[in-house]
């Protein structure tokens, strides 16, 4: 890189053309193998596009506020959720009652995040269940074909068409109104959806060779499902888990309203709507506030999932 | 076993594929022919001929329909799982698309090194020395191990590619279109690689190609590939020089010469039509559709690939007269 | 036969914003095409010549494309095309010059018939009745020598097949007598067989029509057989044009003389390394100062890594960029290596 010294602070027109000039040096000192950009891993990409997208970033403080006032604020509010004080009852929200109190003279604001916590559980586990059985079967029929393909993809069609809300009312009377048995009811449908995608991007990721440079190596099923195959459906399925979560919160909050949710003492977000809007003509801040979170961590998730789906998105690089 | 020097051989291989109720496409249909140890045999053919359903049919990554796969003297379609796994140590593949046959979540080295660590070769720093030395020898070097496919041009992926199907030390490669996706003056960068590596480590060879001059260039041995089946099979330089099948003599009078007084003084035997489809194909010569000089006899019975001269085989009534 | 210039275009400059940065693809390009004959446009991928021809059509996506409207011309027959609105383009674009692509899967719309497709580039531009025009689409299959032409209209193009629909385009590309024909790689994608045929229609076509080819291609076997002229572009820039005996017999420039010795000769019997140019072709962002060439070149100066080399002229239409050709530059062990090519057919 010395070679160019001489004029390496004149413009190219201002050049000159000494006869030391047309010393050959070939190719010395220019490697053309030479990679330029710094190396950047597949997932530090993705991030890098994400924090570009300046919607998925609010998602994503939106989310990480909310959770941090469900974990923080009741131990800097002060209050217990069961704690029934009748000489407070059916408050609007002031500044010892953040967000007011219920009609049992209990603190709301201490009720939502409690409830809130319950609600993003159940919606973290029912998501949790879903993508387990969803990328598993999804897997196992994309790779293997034939009758088992068609096994799974009956099923798939058998229990989609099942009427979600009375499956979920008999496995609740059934199994009673715990926590373990709504997961387990919201679930047990939920993963439809997921093994189709799942299914549909191992069809095509088998298509690339490098599938079948691994079974040429001698690789077992085993290698080519864990190193090959989920790495790169993983992007999708974390878009398609971002957006459930959302969803099933929701569910809950449903079931929840139309009372076969969380049983009391025991508050979600939707036990918590449901006691609200009786009472929504005189008191409306019993129901607005859990609404209010319901809506604010809905659309965290959608944002983040969209900014994930766009970040992921090999068409929109460079 | 040495089977005087014979390598691989393949007897009256089929291949046949369903594809809907009462169709059968027979990509590869009763193939004969040997590959000697430490030669490159050449297999060329137009789209639907079935060279690469043969070069993958050979390494036990698809079935035999019929026929006979025997890599030194061991049929390979008869191993166990454990003998096959063995025997893919011993033969390799390169793939034609750069793009689509490297892991884009794995680092260069994990891709080089997939085959040591199925087959427990090296472990540690021995196994980072071989990935090194390894690129180097395709012409990389150590930087590059940490970086992924993407970052690469197509030249460099393919060179990446050759290593992973060196790191096991195979003794048999088939090359499956590896340089037709690339650059003319990359392509050449990838054919001297090979050439040299085959001297070096005395490496045999299945290059499939469509390109007929690069083909001729890097093997000893040409086969030409019509509709699933071999037309004619001779020596590289013997083939160029006397063409016997007519789907032969029509090929290479098609193939553009980069040189304009050659092609000035070139007559062009014209060939017309198109290449009929693989699936049900016609019962006699399958290139009688297109033939100037077909007889009757080629419509009824497809021909044998006959030795007509020495080590010049041709599948053709009007040459077995 | 006194030769008409139809096009000229003068320092043509494209860039593209991305990303990661501006990328300068085309990069200062002067050429022109004659009536009747055919340019190729060789170069690997990335050196511009795509670029070239869509800029020429204006077809390059307006948000992300940057051309110096002020300093570059593109002209047609006298306008200059760069000055012309999107609608008056349109007049130009299958009337005037038309183009076709590598690929004609995705340049024919799957669910119109081929009669009507290549009807509707004749109705486009010429006020003819429907019924001429189907005629008139019938003449032009007949032409492109399709076979069961009178059939063949009323299907659709997944029952053609790739050679086949190649042929279409072609048809619906001189449907309106062009005067320029662009083709991109018309045969990269398609058997050697059916390339020759295509290649050969091309050729007898542009007779029969008058028509000026812009042939865009990286395979010089195709080029020796039907280019009259040929330019040779290699990151952005034209590195040598002339005419095809010159470029094949007597090339001037380095990466010239790299890319005939890289191709193998059928009618050649060597068994010599092919001559291979190490590394990849510069990053267009940050295009490198002075001969883009000079990374990849063995007979690379210092004077090549500062400044642009300048334009020597060889012969009416022989012209190279190489530092190689100043009287400074020791060239005495520069192979004239193509001068030998015919002897050495043996």
């Amino acid at each position: 890189m010395d070679i160019i010294n001489d004029n390496i602070d004149v413009s190219e027109d201002e050049v000159v053309l000494t006869d030391d000039m047309f010393e050959r040096v070939g190719t010395e000192g220019l490697s053309s193998e030479k990679l330029n950009k710094p190396s950047i891993t597949y997932w530090a990409d993705v991030w890098r596009r994400f924090k570009e997208n300046k919607l998925a970033i609010v998602g994503l403080i939106l989310l990480v506020a909310v959770i941090v006032t469900l974990y923080l604020g009741p131990t800097i509010s002060g209050k217990d959720y069961q704690y029934m004080d009748s000489s407070v009852k059916n408050l609007k929200p002031n500044s010892e009652y953040w967000f007011g109190t219920d009609d049992m003279g209990r603190d709301i604001f201490t009720r939502v995040c409690v409830g809130g916590r319950i609600s993003i559980l159940i919606g973290l586990l029912c998501t949790l269940v879903m993508f387990v059985i969803g990328a598993l079967l999804g897997v196992i029929a994309g790779l293997k074909g034939g009758w088992v393909d068609n096994l799974i993809m009956r099923v798939c069609e058998f229990i989609g068409n099942l009427p979600y809300l009375i499956i979920v009312i008999i496995l609740t009377l059934v199994m009673g109104r715990s926590i373990f048995s709504l997961v387990f009811a919201m679930s047990i449908t939920s993963w439809v959806g997921t093994t189709r995608m799942v299914r549909g991007q191992v069809l095509q990721i088998k298509e690339n060779d490098y599938i079948e440079a691994a079974v040429a190596l001698g690789a077992d099923m085993n290698r080519i499902i864990f190193k090959h195959l989920l790495p790169n459906v993983l992007g999708i399925i974390m878009v398609d888990v971002t957006m459930s979560v959302p969803g099933f919160i929701f569910g809950e909050a449903f079931l929840s309203y139309i009372g076969i949710g969380v049983r009391p003492p025991e508050v979600s977000w939707g036990s918590l709507a449901s006691a609200g809007q009786l009472r929504l003509m005189f008191y409306p801040h019993e129901l607005f506030f859990p609404c209010l979170m319901i809506v604010i961590t809905t659309l965290s998730f959608h944002l983040i999932g969209d900014g994930l789906s766009d970040a992921l998105d090999p068409k929109l690089r460079e | 076993m040495d089977n005087n020097g014979v390598l691989v051989q393949v007897n009256n291989l089929k291949k046949y594929y369903k594809a809907g109720r009462n169709a059968t496409v027979k990509a590869v249909d009763d193939i004969s022919f040997n590959i000697h140890r430490g030669e490159t045999l050449g297999l060329v053919g137009e789209s639907g001929c079935g060279k690469t359903t043969c070069g993958k049919t050979i390494l036990g990554l698809y079935g035999a329909t019929d026929g006979e796969v025997l890599y030194d003297g061991i049929n390979i379609h008869k191993l166990s799982s454990k003998e096959k796994k063995e025997f893919r140590k011993r033969a390799q593949i390169i793939f034609q698309d750069p793009y689509s046959s490297l892991n884009p979540r794995m680092t260069v080295e994990d891709i080089i090194g997939e085959g040591i660590d199925i087959h427990h070769l090296y472990k540690g720093k021995e196994r980072k020395d071989k990935i090194f030395e390894l690129l180097d020898t395709v012409g990389l070097n150590k930087e590059h191990a940490s970086r992924f496919p993407h970052e690469f041009s197509g030249g460099q992926r393919q060179r990446i590619g050759i290593a992973r199907a060196l790191a096991i030390e195979p003794e048999f490669i088939v090359c499956d279109e590896p340089i037709s996706a690339l650059d003319v003056s990359i392509q050449a960068q990838v054919v001297n690689l090979l050439m040299e590596l085959q001297k070096k480590k005395n490496l045999t060879y299945l290059f499939i190609a469509h390109d007929l001059s690069m083909v001729k260039y890097i093997s000893d041995r040409v086969g030409v590939m019509y509709l699933g089946h071999i037309a004619e099979l001779a020596e590289s330089e013997e083939l160029y020089r006397n063409p016997l099948h007519p789907y032969t003599k029509a090929l290479l009078s098609s193939i553009p010469i980069p040189d304009p007084k050659e092609e000035r003084k070139k007559k062009r035997i014209p060939i017309e039509g198109e290449i009929p489809s693989p699936i049900n194909p016609p019962p006699g010569c399958k290139f009688e559709s297109r033939c100037k000089v077909a007889k009757e006899i080629c419509k009824k019975q497809m021909p044998e690939l006959l030795e007509v001269e020495n080590g010049h085989f041709v599948a053709c009534h009007l040459i077995h007269k | 036969m006194i030769s008409e210039r139809i096009l000229e275009i003068k320092n043509l400059n494209v860039s593209f914003k991305t990303y990661a940065g501006i990328v300068k693809a085309v990069r200062g390009v002067d050429f022109y095409l004659d009536k009747g004959e055919t340019l190729a446009i060789v170069g690997e991928s990335g050196c511009g010549k795509t670029v070239t021809s869509k800029a020429i059509m204006g077809l390059l996506p307006s948000s992300q494309t940057i051309i110096d409207r002020e300093n570059s011309e593109v002209n047609f027959k006298g306008t200059n095309l760069l000055q012309l609105s999107e609608s008056q383009m349109v007049k130009v674009r299958g009337r005037e010059i038309s183009m076709i692509f590598q690929d004609p899967m995705t340049s024919l719309n799957p669910t119109m018939k081929i009669g009507k497709q290549i009807a509707e580039s004749i109705i486009i531009h010429e006020n003819v009745s429907a019924s001429e025009a189907q005629s008139r689409a019938l003449r032009m299959l007949e032409l492109v020598k399709m076979p069961n032409a009178k059939e063949r209209l009323n299907q659709y193009p997944h029952e053609f097949s790739g050679g086949m629909r190649q042929r279409v385009m072609i048809a619906i590309a001189l449907a309106c007598n062009p005067n320029i024909l662009i083709a991109d790689e018309p045969t990269t994608a398609l058997d050697v067989t059916i390339q020759a045929q295509i290649m050969d229609l091309i050729d007898d076509l542009k007779k029969e029509l008058d028509t000026g080819v812009i042939l865009i291609t990286h395979d010089l076997g195709v080029v020796a057989s039907v280019a009259d002229r040929i330019q040779v572009m290699y990151a952005g820039k034209i590195v040598e044009k002339g005419t095809k005996d010159e470029i094949f017999y007597s090339p001037k420039h380095p990466y010239t003389f790299a890319l005939l010795k890289s191709v193998p000769k059928l009618h050649v019997h060597e068994k010599e390394k092919l001559y291979s140019l190490a590394g990849t072709p510069p990053d267009l962002i940050n295009p490198p100062i002075g001969c883009p060439f000079a990374a990849r070149c063995k007979y690379g100066m210092k004077i090549c890594r500062v400044k642009y080399p300048m334009t020597t002229t060889f012969g009416e239409n022989h012209e190279s960029y190489c530092w190689l050709h100043h009287e400074k530059a020791d060239a005495s062990d520069v192979p004239e290596l193509l001068l030998q090519r015919g002897e050495l057919n043996g």
